[in-house]
């Protein structure tokens, strides 16, 4: 048999999406192709498909831990919660999900507008033009975590620092991969000790107190782990989504000069972005079948693994009109960018929250935004799990 | 099924069809054209249908005693 083809099919080029996608969906939905490291493995490209394979009991995360996982990087990394199936995962998961409902999410709304004027009354001193990434992308979402956790956020530029482990596929080396996860775990470590000599009304304490109150169902590693995972997850995402939406916004037709006409589109807008932006470089986290399931055409045999690819289901043709376009105003939306089923993002209703208050934030006080040098300019991270932009020079 | 039991309701204008309620307790929740369902609105007492209550985004499972007709999940 032919050695399948390696993914990504092609070096993430700005927030491109490779023409293959389209053409493996209407033809080979289900491919067979290989990461850098680990065993070949299915890649699902339909909506329909990418639900199933995240959603569906027959497909397991728990499995690849015993088995050759397909990779990014040579070493192997222990997922935490990414790497259970319920029931287990459900135990860890229940821990924190209360925290980020869209109830408890509201409260921080006001807060978090508070702070995203306080960033864009330092971005309107510094320039123009000014760098949105350094003024406002990076700081408000780990502002917002720092806060929830009970993170003191003078830490900041320690722990960004380590958070670059969860994303990094090339841009760090093996070992500095596990120099700063021992250091993000080991600091949190710390907190966690710390918060059980002085409870404070944050959510380490309250997973500090559920852990000693339930010492059989937790271990003190799982909720270090966990903590530690909700911080840097907590923060990388959101911090290279918040440029890449603006960076969308700025260079699309119906981008930022509609949302200005009609600011009440932000919600709409927030989610036609998740959808829009292909924010994975690679992917990730395959799922094994634990029985023998029909998809795609074939026959995924029990103990194969799939990966799927986000981007690709949310441009499907047969759920989304005109996929290819962005509409801020779309009605139906079903994207799949925080994912689904049991792993379906945890912060999702507090990232939704953030890239609306930034956006909402940023057409108030700039309704004159626009790039400060031509996009070719302008610099990609390279080396990540994530696409995103190293800096966004902005005028106003 | 006799008088005991739990009720269990899903909130289709709250749901977002993250399916995380589908996956944790399959046995009890589907996703019917993108929103999820009870598969039966009377149950026996199940800690993995509390579990999805409690770990819906937008709780909009509800689960109620049907004897004392006390809430039982999601936890305030
Ligand atoms: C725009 C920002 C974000 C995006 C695009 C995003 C995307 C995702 C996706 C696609 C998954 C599912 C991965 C999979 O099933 O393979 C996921 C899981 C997760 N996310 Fe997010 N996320 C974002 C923000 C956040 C925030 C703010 C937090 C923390 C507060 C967070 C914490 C997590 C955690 C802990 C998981 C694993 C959940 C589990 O295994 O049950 N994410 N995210
Ligand atoms: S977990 Fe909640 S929002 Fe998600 S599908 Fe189930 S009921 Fe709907």
């Amino acid at each position: 048999m032919a050695t399948p083809p390696s993914y990504p099919f092609s070096p993430p080029e700005r927030l491109d999406l490779d023409p293959r996608y389209a053409r493996l969906r209407r033809e080979e939905p289900l491919v067979r192709v290989r990461l850098p490291y680990g065993e070949p493995v299915w890649l699902a490209t339909r909506h329909a498909d990418v639900r199933t394979v995240l959603g569906d009991a027959r497909f397991s995360r728990a499995v690849a831990a015993g088995r050759d996982e397909p990779r990014n990087t040579e070493r192997r990394q222990d997922n935490g919660i990414l790497g259970m199936d319920p029931p287990e995962h459900t135990r860890l998961r229940r821990l924190v999900a209360k925290a980020f409902t869209a109830r408890r999410v509201e409260q921080l709304r006001g807060q978090t507008r508070a702070t995203a004027h306080e960033l864009v009354d330092g971005l309107l001193a510094a320039g123009p033009p000014a760098d949105l990434v350094a003024h406002v992308a990076t700081p408000l979402p780990i502002r917002v975590i720092c806060d929830l956790l009970g993170v003191p956020v003078t830490d900041q530029d320690k722990f960004h620092t380590w958070s670059e482990a969860i994303v990094s596929t090339t841009s760090l080396s093996g070992e500095q991969v596990q120099r700063y996860l021992d250091n993000l775990f080991g600091y949190m470590t710390g907190l966690i000790e710390q918060r059980r000599r002085e409870p404070a009304d944050d959510l380490l304490t309250a997973m500090v107190q559920a852990r000693d109150a339930d010492a059989d169902r937790l271990t003190e590693d799982e909720v270090i782990q966990l903590a530690a995972g909700l911080l840097a997850a907590g923060h990388e995402t959101t911090v290279t989504q918040i440029p890449n939406f603006v960076y969308v916004l700025l260079t699309a037709e119906q981008g930022w000069a509609r949302l200005c006409a009609d600011p009440g589109l932000v919600p709409s807008a927030v989610e036609e972005l998740m959808r829009y932006v292909p924010l994975g470089a690679t992917a990730g986290f395959a799922r094994y079948a634990l029985e023998d399931v029909e998809l795609g055409g074939v026959l995924v045999r029990a103990g194969e693994p799939v990966l799927v690819s986000i981007a690709s289901a949310n441009r499907d043709e047969t759920v989304f009109t005109e996929p290819d376009t962005l509409d801020l105003a779309r009605a139906v939306n079903p994207h799949l960018g925080f994912g689904h089923g049991a792993h379906h993002c945890v912060g999702a209703q507090l990232a939704r929250m953030e890239l609306q208050v930034v956006l909402e934030t940023l057409l108030e006080r700039t309704p004159g935004l626009r790039l400060a040098v031509p996009e070719s300019e302008l610099t990609w991270k390279s080396g990540l799990l994530v696409r995103g932009l190293t800096a966004l020079p902005v005028s106003w | 099924m006799g008088e005991n039991g739990w009720r269990v309701r899903v909130d289709g204008s709250l749901c977002i069809g993250a399916g995380i309620c589908a996956s944790t307790a399959p046995s009890h929740f589907a996703l019917d054209d993108g929103l999820s369902q009870p598969l039966a609105e009377r149950i026996q007492p199940d800690e993995a249908v509390r579990d999805a209550a409690d770990s819906c985004p937008m709780e909009a499972i509800t689960v109620f005693d049907v004897v004392t007709g006390v809430q039982v999940a999601p936890e305030p």
